[in-house]
């Protein structure tokens, strides 16, 4: 299952078209699809088998919104019922007035600007990801908030998960070292703010070219003493 | 939110990937690398990454000069080199940016057009220089007017054969070029001026100066771009700045280029 | 198809030394262009074609999008110095085809359904054409699909044969794509019994044709097993 090279061990990458297995056998997860009754996998990306299921963790890949997913995202225009966002992906996240507000708002009286305006950055959450690319966001839930300050920077969405780390090791190992807040969207913008935003961003940026070897937490342990 | 972050390292004279103001980034030549071209380069300049093709044609004279041969350059802004780009006929960007490679080479004699004279009057050699960005990461216009005068100082003239049709397959004489400009772009920003600039730090720069300098120091030429204007002070700095970088960007291709064939 | 008294075929050799079914040496990479969601580079002997894919991403204008469903943009585009004969800049009406049968050739293996009004955009810049331009063009747009992450069924495998001096050839190179009795550019799914593109010009007995088609499925199992090398390889250092 994993190929050692050297002292670097790397997981097995799977290619688009590869065969994997029976569907009579596993179950299938994310990145594969079954013809007949065999299944392949639709991306360049780590193969995640077990004893009943496979699936594929693209390597790359730009976002794709899924509900509940906890983003970043940058208000690009402020409309009358609420305000569309810049998510990184293909389609732009709408906020809802009703969504983003707690209270109620008085149109004829309150700009909706007083909110949230153009340039604003929220880390927010997606409710729903309805039929067409429609993709609706929600500040109702306690993570969300706008964020002050700091600087974005964009990763593949697919590398997110080693950003953070098992419980968030990655990702807290990197605020203590630099002296950060940092906020990571699951959409592959990530908010840094504090102290030594460079070098939080050079192992951030590490991270996101390196995440599918072994070994990186030790990597980024030394690019941050 | 980006643009604020890299104001304020401006500020404190520090740029996002810890540049100096006044620093290239790594810098790569590789001449010939197209075989088809009668001459050609690519240039990266950090991960901004070009190639200039040098393609000659027989031609016809300027009406007004008769016995010298004609260069044309054209750019294609590639919808390859970034996701802001859209296909279609070059806009004013690319036509400005093949316009001042152009400048900077036709300007300074750099070619000795006279020389590629084959019928006074009636044929001459048309020498095509094409820019092509693969990535654009800033500075097209540094790295294309480097692209364009190494490609041109390793083109070779075709032979022509006993019918007096171009032969390709035997290249042969030099093309003859007298002279080395280097183009070297200054941006400013606020009150600090920067060189070779990244894609990000180009959106925030107030303007730029593009100024052409030859091996012998002399400024041969200019072209302004960006929407403020400049003091007298700015632009006896800028020069200041361009002659002093094209003296050591000279240096750096002299003493060997990173990776050259 | 020009005529020559030159010989094509010398002893069982082609011009380049090569045997009739050898392909010219193969170089490919991804990762090439780094504005780029997904890009390679792959040569044919001296045919090099450059590739950025760019996508899913939104689609403008409006009327071009699909509500259910993503769309691919296909640019064919051969660099001004590409060619013998400076070419002039803008696409050609043979571009234009090229880049319709090449868009046809992976249209099947893309899963678009779930990125409904956007585009993948594919362009193919072909920096130097030495024969089989179109077939190198899709051998790299598959490559840099997957390289960008855009969901497939498979690769996509390019290769072209033909006929010169009654003998079948593959891979053929400019002075045989022109010399040549027959010239046949073709696409398919590697693991799958599918062929995208398929196009013939010239003079072939139905066996012959047959034949050649054998021939490019047989030989594009390599080209298959280069193109699944370079994507791992990316990973690999």
């Amino acid at each position: 299952m994993e190929n050692k090279k050297n002292n670097e061990k790397v997981r097995e990458i799977s290619i688009p078209g590869e065969l994997i297995g029976s569907s009579k056998t596993f179950k299938t997860g994310y990145g594969t699809y079954i013809e007949g009754d065999k299944i392949f996998s639709k991306f360049v990306g780590v193969l995640q088998k077990s004893e009943e299921y496979v699936s594929v963790i693209p390597l790359s890949g730009v976002y794709v919104p899924q509900p509940n997913d906890k983003i970043i995202g940058v208000v690009e225009e402020a409309e009358k019922f609420g305000w569309i966002l810049n998510i990184n992906s293909a389609w732009q996240g709408f906020l809802s007035l009703s969504e983003g507000v707690d209270e109620y708002v008085d149109l004829k009286r309150i700009n909706p600007t007083r909110y949230f305006d153009v340039g604003d950055i929220v880390y927010t959450e997606v409710k729903e990801s309805r039929r067409g690319g429609d993709i609706q966001l929600t500040m109702k839930t306690p993570i969300a908030r706008k964020l002050k300050g700091g600087v974005i920077i964009k990763i593949t969405p697919s590398k997110v998960p080693r950003l953070i780390g098992k419980q968030g090791s990655m990702v807290n190992l990197i605020k203590e070292k630099t002296g950060t807040i940092i906020r990571v969207g699951q959409n592959g913008l990530v908010w840094v703010s504090g102290e030594n935003v460079d070098k939080a961003i050079k192992a951030i940026k590490m991270i996101d070219e390196k995440s599918h070897i072994y070994g990186l937490t030790d990597e980024i342990a030394k690019l941050l003493s | 939110m980006r643009a604020d972050y890299i104001l304020k390292l401006l500020e404190k004279d520090e740029r996002l990937d810890g540049r100096k103001l006044d620093q290239f980034r790594e810098i790569s030549i590789e001449k010939n690398i197209i075989a088809t071209a009668e001459g050609s380069a690519k240039v990266k300049l950090g991960k901004t990454e070009v190639i200039v093709g040098v393609k000659m044609n027989f031609g016809e004279p300027f009406p007004d000069t008769p016995d010298a041969g004609v260069l044309r350059t054209e750019a294609e802004l590639m919808p390859m080199a970034h996701p802001d780009f859209t296909s279609g006929p070059p806009g004013e960007d690319a036509t400005e940016i093949a316009r001042v490679i152009d400048r900077g080479i036709r300007e300074s004699e750099s070619i000795d057009v006279e020389k590629l004279c084959i019928t006074k009057g009636e044929k001459v050699w048309s020498v095509f220089v094409d820019f092509y960005p693969i990535n654009h990461d800033g500075n097209l216009i540094d790295a294309g007017s480097l692209a364009a005068i190494v490609a041109l100082k390793n083109t070779r003239i075709p032979e022509l054969d006993k019918e007096g049709k171009i032969d390709r397959e035997k290249l042969k004489n030099p093309l003859p070029v007298m002279h080395f400009p280097l183009m070297i772009t200054v941006g400013k920003v606020g009150n600090k001026m920067i060189i070779d600039p990244t894609f990000e730090e180009e959106q925030v720069l107030d303007s730029k100066l593009s100024i052409a300098v030859t091996e012998e120091g002399k400024v041969v030429a200019m072209q302004k771009s960006g929407s403020v204007g400049l003091t007298d002070d700015d632009v006896d700095n800028m020069i200041d700045i361009a002659v002093k970088k094209s003296k050591e960007l000279r240096k750096l291709i002299e003493d060997g280029k990173k990776t050259s064939k | 198809m020009m005529k020559t008294d030159e010989k094509m075929i010398v002893k069982g050799k082609r011009l380049d030394g090569r045997k009739p079914d050898d392909l010219r040496k193969i170089e490919m990479e991804v990762g090439v262009i780094p504005n780029a969601d997904g890009s390679s580079k792959v040569s044919f002997g001296k045919t090099t074609a450059i590739v950025a894919v760019y996508g899913p991403r939104s689609l403008f204008p409006r009327h071009l999008q699909e509500s259910e469903s993503g769309i691919i943009q296909f640019k064919y585009d051969m660099a001004t110095f590409s060619v013998d004969d400076r070419k002039r800049p803008g696409p050609s009406r043979r571009e234009t085809e090229i880049s319709k049968v090449a868009r046809l050739a992976i249209e099947p293996v893309l899963f678009l359904k779930n990125y409904p009004k956007t585009t993948v955009d594919v362009f193919v810049e072909i920096l130097q054409a030495d024969g089989s331009t179109r077939v190198t063009a899709i051998n790299a747009a598959s490559l840099a699909l997957a390289d960008a992450g855009v969901p497939m069924r498979d690769l996509v495998v390019g290769l072209s044969g033909g006929k010169v001096d009654d003998t079948l050839i593959l891979d053929l190179c400019g002075k045989e794509d022109n010399y040549s009795d027959a010239d046949v550019p073709m696409a398919f799914l590697p693991n799958k019994n599918e062929i995208t593109l398929l196009q013939m010009d010239g003079r072939l007995t139905p066996e012959e044709t047959k034949q050649i088609i054998r021939n490019i499925l047989h030989a594009g199992k390599e080209i298959y097993k280069k193109q699944v090398e370079t994507l791992k390889r990316k990973y690999s250092e």
